[in-house]
C-alpha cells in the first residue's frame, strides 16, 4: 500500500505517495520528474544517484522514499541558481570533466558535499572524497582538476 | 512490505516481536537495501530506527561512551571526544564504503550483518565494547564478539535489536588501532584485518591488551594468546614476534578470490604487529 510522504526537495515542500520498498531514486525520477540522479548500479557502488539528505551525501538508490519524510533533500537540479550555473557545474564544463554525463550529477553532488566540509582539499582528499563515484569514460583527472578549480572560485 | 518508523525503542521491539513474517531493522540500509534489491530478502516488515532519538546520539558517560545504533559512521568521525579516546574504533568505522555509504552506515549494522570482514568489528572487539540489546524480555548486554555467530548470522533472538554500543572509559595511557589489507586504496572489503587496544603501566610496560582479527575465520576473532604475547612487555622485537605467531596460529581462513589461506595467515601477523605498534605509540609508549 502506498505511503504518503511530505518532504523538502531543493527548498520546496513536496508531497508524494510511494510504495514502502521504493528507493528514493525511483521516487525522484519516476514520480517527481527529477531525472538528474541516475541509476548506475542500484546497489550503492557507483554514486551516480548521489543526492544530499539533511546535508549529507547519500546514494538515493540506498534510501527508501518513505525515509524522506520531514527531511531536507538536495538534488543536482537545485545546484544552479536560475540560469546561473554552480561553480562546480561551470568548471566541469570548462575542464571537459564529462563525456557521456551519466556519472556527472553524482560527481557534482559528491563534490559539493566534499567542498562544504573541506573548502580547500588536496588532490588526495578529492580522490578519496569522490571514491564512491565511478566514471567509465572521462577518467578522473579532469574531474579532479575541475573540482580543484571550482574550490578556488568558491573560496573567493 | 510494511514500513514503520517508531519513536521509541519499546515500540520498535514491540513491532519486531509481534511481526508475523520476516522482519528487519533498518538503520543505514547499506546492507539491507542491497539485499532487498538483489532479491535475497523480501521483508514483510522493516523497522526504521532512525526516528528513535537516543539511538541517534553518542553520549559520553562516566563509564565511557554510548553509541546509539542509528549513529552514522560519518557522525562518529566528527565526534572529537570519541576520536581522542578511541581513534582505532573511529578509523575502522570510517573505512566502510564511500562517503555516500558513510553518511548512512552504522557500526551496529556492521556488527549485526555479521560479515567476518566487517571493518568496525575487530576494532570494537579489541576495545572490549558491549552491545546493549533490547528485546521482549528486557535488556541484556553482551560482548560484541558474541553477536556474530557465523557469516551473515547473529545471536539476536526474535524481537531483539541492539540499541547501542558501549565503549569503556579510557584510563591512563591507552591506545588502539585498526589496520586492514585491501588491494586498492579505498572502497574495498578487508582481505585481512587486525584491531589492537592496549594500556600501559609503569615505564611503558603493557599491562592490558586485546587483539582481534577479521576476515581470517567465520567470525571476527578475539585472540587472547596474541594479547598474552605482549602483556608485560614494552613491545620489543621478541614480543612482536610472539604476537605475530599467535595471530597466525589463530587464523582459519578460506581461500577465495580476494586472498589465499597462506596469504591471510601471513598478513594477519603483519597487521597485528603493526596495529600493536600504532596502539603502543598512541598510548604514549616509545
Amino acid at each position: 500500500m502506498a505511503v504518503l510522504v511530505t518532504t523538502t526537495i531543493n527548498g520546496d515542500r513536496v508531497e508524494f505517495a510511494c510504495e514502502p520498498n521504493e528507493p528514493l531514486l525511483d521516487v525522484l525520477r519516476n514520480r517527481l520528474g527529477l531525472s538528474g540522479a541516475k541509476e548506475g548500479c542500484g546497489t550503492g557502488d557507483c554514486g551516480a544517484c548521489s543526492v544530499q539528505v539533511d546535508g549529507r551525501v547519500v546514494c538515493s538508490c540506498l534510501v527508501l522514499g518513505v525515509e524522506a519524510e520531514g527531511r531536507e533533500i538536495e538534488t543536482v537540479e537545485g545546484l544552479a541558481q536560475g540560469t546561473e550555473l554552480h561553480p562546480l557545474q561551470s568548471k566541469f564544463l570548462e575542464h571537459a570533466a564529462l563525456q557521456c554525463g551519466v556519472c556527472t550529477p553524482g560527481f557534482l553532488m559528491a563534490a559539493k558535499a566534499l567542498l562544504e566540509k573541506n573548502p580547500n582539499p588536496t588532490e588526495e582528499e578529492i580522490r578519496f572524497g569522490l571514491a564512491g563515484n565511478l566514471c567509465r569514460c572521462t577518467g578522473y583527472d579532469k574531474i579532479v582538476r575541475a573540482v580543484q578549480d571550482a574550490a578556488k572560485v568558491m573560496r573567493g | 512490505m510494511q514500513y514503520e518508523a517508531p519513536e521509541t525503542t519499546k515500540a520498535a521491539v514491540g513491532l519486531l516481536a509481534k511481526a508475523k513474517g520476516s522482519a528487519y531493522v533498518l538503520a543505514g540500509g547499506s546492507d539491507l537495501l542491497v539485499r532487498m534489491k538483489g532479491g535475497f530478502v523480501e521483508p514483510d516488515l522493516v523497522v526504521d530506527i532512525k526516528r528513535i532519538k537516543p539511538m541517534r546520539e553518542v553520549k559520553k558517560t562516566a563509564s565511557g561512551f554510548t553509541i546509539g545504533a542509528a549513529v552514522s559512521c560519518a557522525e562518529l568521525n566528527e565526534n572529537k571526544a570519541l576520536i581522542k579516546a578511541w581513534p582505532g574504533v573511529v578509523e575502522a568505522a570510517g573505512l566502510i564504503g564511500s562517503k555516500q555509504v558513510q553518511s548512512r552506515c552504522t557500526v551496529v549494522g556492521n556488527l549485526c550483518n555479521a560479515s567476518p570482514a566487517a571493518d568496525s568489528v575487530p576494532a570494537l572487539v579489541a576495545a572490549g565494547a558491549k552491545a546493549v540489546i533490547q528485546g521482549p524480555k528486557g535488556k541484556r548486554k553482551v560482548a560484541v564478539e558474541d553477536v556474530p555467530v557465523g557469516p551473515g548470522r547473529n545471536s539476536l533472538k526474535k524481537g531483539e535489536l541492539i540499541e547501542a554500543i558501549e565503549l569503556p572509559a579510557r584510563k591512563g595511557k591507552s591506545g588502539d588501532a585498526y589496520l586492514r589489507f585491501i588491494p586498492r586504496t579505498e572502497m574495498d572489503i578487508a582481505v585481512v584485518s587486525a584491531g589492537v587496544s592496549l594500556t600501559l603501566g609503569e615505564k611503558g610496560v603493557i599491562k592490558d591488551a586485546r587483539v582481534a582479527l577479521g576476515a581470517v575465520a567465520p567470525t571476527v576473532r578475539l585472540v587472547k594468546e596474541a594479547a598474552k604475547a605482549i602483556i608485560g612487555t614494552k613491545l620489543d622485537e621478541a614480543a612482536l614476534e610472539k604476537l605475530g605467531k599467535a595471530a597466525s596460529a589463530a587464523c582459519s581462513p578460506i581461500d577465495d578470490k580476494r586472498g589465499t589461506i597462506e596469504f591471510r595467515t601471513k598478513v594477519a601477523a603483519v597487521l597485528a604487529k603493526r596495529a600493536a605498534q600504532i596502539a603502543y605509540k598512541r598510548a604514549g609508549g616509545k
